[in-house]
């Protein structure tokens, strides 16, 4: 494998030999890539064959994948790949290749740039192609969205990529339709709205950044000019582009540049891990917080905010406050700072004394170099009040700058849809064309989608699976993945991206491309070629428009895409309308989950099985409530009446009820309830059919974000989740060193205070000639977002064990997110720590192994072996930091075999009865050392990268050669904030951590709490 | 259990009580064992409970069955508490195990005589102890097929156990003392195993006592080599009773887990054996002497005496305990003192109060000679201590793991159905065992009981 290397970044075509692969690739109907090196053949017959193969519905386990496609990938992995040979393997005839292809090497990766999206809006990547197959996603350096890093999303990816529960046939009124009968169908369709120019046809989309699709559907507007083009997602960010509205009265995108502020105030906005742009917003927001001695500077940030997100967690001051309570600080903040017109009360409720001016005097003196942010679900003129902020601080150009929108056609996403629920119900829509949405899910309930939609004379549906809105659709059309589709997609600042196939279609989906492609009647034409000539349109000057096409497609990015800044002007008298007065009572807050989002994300195990950062859940969506409102909640005095964790409730708003679990959160704002959108789907797949509740019941059309009103009643039953993480302080134990940045300056060595210089041993102290691997994580730049924890199980094979396993305490994962609180549960500080394997010198788990299966190597790591474990489970007893995993049953799926292609073949995917545990990803540390001793040169410092310090966004895990002195890591290890995680047990471990910092304001932080 | 009438002995008779009721000789102390094996009819408490005991087997081999087919996951071990039944159910049975290679070897080497009438079945006892206990290291293993990798075999490999490792240790100290408790018992059983050949009146009796009892004849050659070799194998086995347990007990002195990590282990360990064993003794014999009328081998004295060293190791045990709670304090350490104070305060404190209660508390009763004299409460107490002695592997393994260093790994344990039927099933098979024992073998030593007559009866011509 090669990381970050240029030279293997291919273009969309392998360098293949092939010429036939070659011509298929880019001139037959359906881009056929590398999957298919020796089945080019395909005919109606094969095609017949195989939607008759398949029942309605392709429900049954075996039938995940075709025949011949199993045939293809489980030679490929079965030959090439070397799994071991004592387990369940097809017995097949594996025919080798007669004329290698060149550099399809097995064990080799390959590297393709492309781009995942969420909401609309790309994220670079490079995806590792092992044979042809599409194994793990990294972030593109050169994307300016990620510059290498990733999020859980993307890395979760590849698993929706092979998902055996995507759906694999054209469904007609719920039997096996064909796709040429689907384009005869719609072209008679859209044939008799032709006459009337399409009045009654709507095109229903998720958020469009596509300039290739945009102009797709400006074609067909054109063709049909009283046809509506509706763009819908539960997550919407309408509060965004009408606060920018509101403020510049015009939409508008906003891009902050976290490297150059130095004091941020958050009003209810997760910056660092949620949102457009968040991965280079945590990376620049890190490195201001980089400490690196005594001369260092830190940034400072303050959050408002009423559910704990990483975000506050990071912050240095942090005041929790009812979300409908932010305005009324908001306002305060812009009175303090000179913004004249803003009416309101003096000051919100519940905000210690000083709190505010002394925020106010902190922002005021650095102006330019300060930056409010508002958060997604907070109301535009929450927007529009921090873009007025930022603008008499003179942020704006410096800390935060404007571009035209991302969106080919920005629009109100809620009018959008309640307009087209108005149409359906007023009968005045006949042809529903929907691409990607679920609105029978996930649309404001009121629309009533689930009744409307079989109104609609004529519905078609893309979608990746069989979902809600299929099932009432009249087609059901197999959407490709976005790793099997030509497209595009703009980045958080407008940088452009093509996004190419890195397989075909494994179920001979569709792309969005191909489908708008079909309603322009353009069915002839490969979805390549609209992207190509796109852009070739765009880049009419330039020369050699090959050369260009081949660059961008080897970089990622178009080059010269990213939108200009844009010169805005503050309308006049932002705020001066007096807030509407709040009606009183319980708040209900509507957030996206932090793992499976909107719900998309629902059938994803790895996502379900990442535990959400703060409350450590998997699995499950919860109620969260502050531990004073629970204890009001309750309904009397007696403790034994208070709401607890796990209390099932029955939540009534605005008419609807729905169970729910409580989840007591400490740190939450009083008097205010969050639920998350995503769960609670009916038709979803073996993985998120059923569980969680569906939030989306309670959410009208009213209130999509913050509503008051809510009333809570107990049911006395008991829903049982899984989290983590039971146990939530540190017990006096300080497994995170914490100091302010005062203390530190004062005190440097803090976080060694009980360092012993020289820890006794009866051993003689091995010496390690050349390398000796070691890491260093930086808690002052964790933000607890949980990349690295997917990024993990991408690489290293981890399987996914379910909610009960989880609750018994056997989840699978090699490195974890500790969250540990302090202070009171009200309003305590959040502290997030990342564990993996210590890799200790003196290990205790090597020790008590009877059979020697975990034994150190000559570089120093602590290796497992799994063909010698037996299984006694010694080790795991014996590991102080329990980072070791066991397979207590057969957790890896050796039966679903779409996930063999998934898998990592340089890890080996682990039987019943094993211990596994971080291996500091050896399979990448010999791969570079293969390649380095073939050139002859030894192992340049950084080019090893763990999985999760590649993915990290703010750079907190770094690995290298701590023999070498200059390496990064040892140059980490030498400064005054690293510390061993139970030092005083002398099992020396390799990975250290460097202490974590806070940087509070002194006139705060000398303030009582209220 | 109703008193027979030799235990209306005054209580101050005891120490002088016999070990043999009055009026035996020869002949009729071989008919009286002898006839319990050969006797035609088959007692019928003997066949109900021989059937419930094989019906708890076939239990044992369905849990067995189905975790080999489905894996470890069927219990309630999980990430921390990575040892839960299975490992207590081995240190119990294993404890158990002990008072039979006791009563028969060190009690032999200091000239005992009153072990006499109850080391053979305690000898039993203890190798069906061992078997059980036996059951669970294997059954514990992730893979158990593959449990002979932690014997040093040769193989092509050259792959060798890890000698640092004490389960390596655990599997020779509990291979060689199931071997060397089994030769020992079937040594002992050879001049029995004679005298029912030469009395059984059917043929496949006297072919299979034939064989077992390997062409004794009971010539003085014989008997003078049975002698050495019962004492040999009495040397051997006397420091295996104490290393066995020590070994066990390095299973957890050796790791570093708060609660494992301590040196007071291997006596502590050893003398919690011999407590178990001797309570596990002591609830056998007490139904067995009365079920077959043999008050007049296992006298009073016998359950007496038993009593005592009940009452010794008890007190032996508590000092372990209270050394334990005393070095976790005056330690200083937090992990060990958090330990201790979680054991009396934490989700498992009621378990560790009724440790107490069992193990501390409830053999105080036996300072007054008047309980040690009732059999009823002697079987009662013993009871008491064998769930005490349960407890305490309990404590021992799932307290100091559940809540170990870094709290973000703190758990919670709970056993599973299949742990407790595993568990039962073992009972099962002991009991099982037992049931064949006492029908088929000869539950006293009719040779050494016949040296006893002949004891009594030198007393008497020098008196």
């Amino acid at each position: 494998m090669e990381f970050m290397d240029s030279d293997r970044k291919n273009t969309g075509q392998p360098d293949v030999d092939n010429s036939a692969l070659r011509k298929a690739a880019s001139g037959g109907e359906t881009p056929r890539f590398w999957r298919g090196f020796d089945e080019l053949a395909d005919t109606p017959e094969f095609r017949n064959h195989k939607e008759n193969e398949f029942p309605h519905g392709a429900n049954d386990p075996d039938a995940k994948l075709d025949r011949r496609d199993l045939l293809k990938v489980m030679a490929a992995s079965a030959a090439f790949a070397g799994l071991s040979g004592c387990t369940k393997l097809p017995n097949q005839k594996i025919v080798p290749y007669v004329r290698q292809p060149e550099q399809i090497i097995p064990g080799k990766a390959l590297f393709y740039a492309t781009a995942v999206t969420l909401g609309g809006v790309a994220t670079g990547v490079l995806v590792e192609s092992h044979m042809a197959r599409p194994t793990k996603i990294e972030g593109n350096p050169d994307h300016p969205g990620s510059l290498g890093a990733t999020d859980a999303f993307s890395q979760a990816s590849i698993l929706g990529l092979y998902d055996p529960d995507r759906s694999q046939a054209e469904i007609h009124d719920g039997r096996i339709g064909s796709w040429a009968e689907f384009q005869e169908e719609l072209s008679t369709a859209l044939g008799a709205e032709k006459g009337n120019n399409g009045s009654g046809v709507r095109l229903l989309t998720p958020t469009v950044t596509s300039p290739t699709l945009g102009d797709q559907i400006n074609t067909f507007l054109k063709a049909y000019p009283s046809a509506k083009w509706v763009q819908y997602e539960s997550a919407t960010r309408d509060n965004i582009r009408e606060g920018a509205k509101l403020a510049f009265g015009e939409y508008l995108n906003t891009v902050y540049r976290m490297d150059q502020a130095d004091v941020i105030l958050t009003l209810d906005s997760d910056f660092l891990t949620s949102g457009p742009g968040c991965l280079r917003y945590a990376r620049d927001f890190a490195r201001k917080r980089r400490v690196e001695g005594p001369e260092s500077k830190m940034n400072r940030l303050y959050a408002v905010e009423c559910t704990p997100t990483n975000t506050g967690a990071m912050a240095d001051h942090r005041l929790r406050m009812r979300a409908s309570d932010i305005e009324g600080l908001a306002r305060a903040v812009a009175r303090e700072l000179g913004v004249s017109t803003v009416a309101g009360p003096v000051a919100p409720p519940n905000v210690p004394a000083g709190w505010i001016p002394a925020l106010a005097r902190d922002l005021k003196q650095h102006p330019g170099a300060s930056l409010i942010v508002a958060g997604d679900q907070q109301p535009p003129i929450v927007h529009a009040l921090a873009h007025a902020i930022n603008q008499a601080l003179g942020n704006t150009d410096k800390t935060v700058y404007f571009t035209a929108p991302l969106e080919v056609s920005p629009a109100n996403q809620w009018e959008g849809i309640s307009q087209l629920a108005a149409d359906i119900r007023a009968r005045s829509v006949t042809t529903l064309l929907i691409l990607g949405c679920n609105p029978v899910y996930d649309a404001p309930v009121d629309l009533g989608f689930k009744e409307i939609l079989p109104k609609v004379a004529f519905s078609a549906r893309l979608g990746l699976s069989e979902d809600e809105t299929s099932a009432l659709c009249h087609w059901h059309i197999p959407q490709a993945h976005e790793l099997e589709s030509w497209g595009d997609a703009r980045g958080y600042d407008g940088t452009a991206s093509v996004i190419q196939p890195l397989i075909a279609p494994l179920y001979g989906g569709k792309s969005e491309v191909d489908f708008l492609a079909v309603i322009n009647g353009q069915s002839a034409k490969p979805s390549h070629d609209f992207v190509h000539d796109y852009w070739q349109a765009q880049r009419a000057g330039v020369e050699r428009f090959d050369v260009f096409w081949e660059k961008t497609l080897r970089d990622g990015v178009v080059d010269g895409t990213a939108l200009p800044p844009k010169q805005v002007s503050l309308k006049p008298g932002i705020g001066a309308e007096p807030p509407a007065t709040e009606a009183q009572g319980l708040e209900i807050v509507f957030r996206p989950d932090h793992t499976i989002w909107d719900g998309r994300f629902s059938n994803n195990g790895w996502l379900q099985e990442l535990p959400k950062p703060l409350t450590l859940l998997t699995w499950d969506s919860v109620a969260m409530v502050s531990p004073k409102t629970a204890q009001r909640l309750g309904g009397s005095s007696r403790p034994a009446d208070y709401l607890k964790s796990e209390d099932a409730v029955e939540l009534k708003y605005k008419g609807r009820t729905i169970v729910a679990p409580v989840w007591v959160m400490p740190g939450h704002a009083d008097e205010s309830v969050t639920v998350f959108l995503g769960y609670g789907r009916r038709r979803s797949g073996r993985v998120g059919t059923g569980a969680g509740f569906d939030a989306g019941w309670i959410r009208p059309l009213a209130t999509p974000w913050i509503g008051t009103g809510l009333e809570i009643r107990k049911t006395g039953d008991r829903w049982a989740l899984a989290t983590t993480q039971t146990q939530s302080t540190m017990e006096g134990r300080e497994p995170i060193r914490i100091a302010t940045l005062d203390e530190y300056l004062k005190n440097p060595k803090f976080a060694q205070a009980e360092a012993e210089e020289n820890p006794l041993s009866l051993y003689p102290e091995v010496k390690y000639e050349g390398n000796q691997w070691g890491m260093a994580i930086d808690l002052n730049a964790c933000t607890g977002c949980g990349g690295c924890v997917v990024a993990c199980q991408a690489e290293n094979n981890i399987a996914v064990v379910g909610k009960k396993e989880v609750m018994i305490g056997r989840h699978m994962h090699w490195i974890r997110i500790d969250r540990y609180y302090e202070g009171g549960v009200d309003d305590p500080s959040t502290y997030h720590e990342p564990v993996l394997c210590m890799h200790c010198e003196n290990a205790p788990c090597e020790v008590v192994c009877p059979v020697a299966a975990t034994v150190h190597s000559p570089e120093g790591l602590n290796e497992m072996v799994y063909n010698r474990c037996v299984g006694t489970r010694y080790c795991s007893n014996n590991c102080p930091y329990k980072v070791r995993r066991f397979n207590f049953y057969l957790y890896s799926d050796w039966d679903t075999p779409s996930l063999f292609g998934m898998r990592n073949p340089n890890v080996s995917v682990r039987s019943r009865g094993v211990m596994e545990k971080c291996s500091y990803c050896v399979q990448r540390i010999n791969a570079v050392k293969i390649d380095a001793e073939r050139q002859d040169r030894p192992i340049r410092d950084g080019e090893i990268v763990t999985a999760c310090q590649q993915s990290c966004p703010s750079e907190a895990i770094v690995f290298g050669n701590i023999n070498d002195p200059d390496s990064r890591v040892s140059k980490l290890k030498a400064m005054n904030r690293n510390y061993k995680l139970l030092e005083e047990l002398n099992t020396r471990p390799r990975t250290t951590y460097l202490a974590k910092l806070r940087n509070p304001n002194p006139e705060i932080e000398k303030t009582p709490a209220v | 259990m109703a008193d027979s009438p030799s235990d209306k002995l005054a209580a101050a008779e005891f120490a002088s009580a016999p070990i043999l009721g009055p009026g035996y000789n020869y002949a009729s102390v071989t008919d009286k064992i002898s006839a319990i094996v050969l006797a035609r009819r088959t007692p019928k408490w003997w066949i109900v409970g021989f059937l419930v005991s094989f019906a708890l087997v076939m239990l044992l081999m369905v849990s067995v069955t189905y975790l080999v087919v489905a894996g470890v996951g069927i219990w309630g071990i999980q990430i921390p508490v990575g040892w839960g039944f299975a490992i207590i159910n081995f240190v119990w049975w294993i404890g158990i195990g002990h008072a039979g290679t006791l009563i028969s070897a060190i009690l032999l080497l200091l000239r005992q005589t009153w072990r006499t009438s109850i080391n053979r079945f305690a000898e039993a006892m203890t190798l069906f102890a061992v078997s059980c206990a036996g059951i669970f290291p294997l059954i514990h293993m992730g893979r158990p097929w593959l449990a002979y990798w932690l014997f040093p075999y040769p193989d092509t490999m050259k792959m060798w156990p890890n000698f640092r490792s004490p389960l390596v240790w655990d599997a020779f100290a509990v291979s060689t003392y199931a071997t060397v408790s089994l030769l020992f018992w079937f040594i002992g059983l050879i001049p029995d195993l004679a005298t029912l050949r030469d009395r059984a009146k059917n043929r496949p009796a006297k072919l299979i006592y034939g064989l077992l009892a390997m062409g004794w004849r009971g010539s003085a050659v014989h008997w003078e080599r049975h002698e050495t070799a019962s004492l040999l194998l009495a040397g051997l086995a006397t420091p295996l009773v104490l290393s066995v347990h020590t070994i066990v007990s390095f299973d957890f002195a050796f790791a570093i887990v708060p609660g494992w990590h301590a040196t007071i282990f291997p006596p502590y360990f050893v003398a919690g054996a011999i407590y178990a064993g001797f309570a596990m003794v002591l609830t056998l014999s007490i139904p067995i002497r009365k079920l077959f009328h043999l008050e007049d081998f296992i006298t009073m004295r016998h359950l007496d005496n038993m009593g005592k060293v009940l009452l010794a190791t008890a007190l032996i045990v508590g000092y372990g305990y209270m050394m334990e709670a005393f070095s976790a304090f005056y330690s200083g350490n937090q992990y060990e003192r958090f330990m201790i104070l979680n054991r009396m305060t934490g989700p498992y404190a009621p378990m560790y109060w009724l440790l107490i209660a069992c193990n501390i508390v409830t053999p105080q009763f036996l300072w007054f000679r008047k309980v040690r004299a009732k059999v009823g409460a002697l079987f009662a107490i013993a009871m008491v201590v064998n769930l005490g002695m349960w407890l305490e592997r309990f404590v021992i393994v799932v307290t100091s793991l559940h809540r170990d260093f870094l709290p973000s790994s703190w758990g919670t344990y709970y056993p599973t159905r299949w742990d407790i039927f595993t568990f039962v099933g073992t009972i099962g098979l002991f009991l099982f065992l037992v049931f064949l024992f006492i029908r088929y073998l000869p539950l006293i030593s009719i040779f050494e009981m016949r040296t006893l007559v002949a004891s009594e009866e030198e007393k008497k011509a020098v008196n």
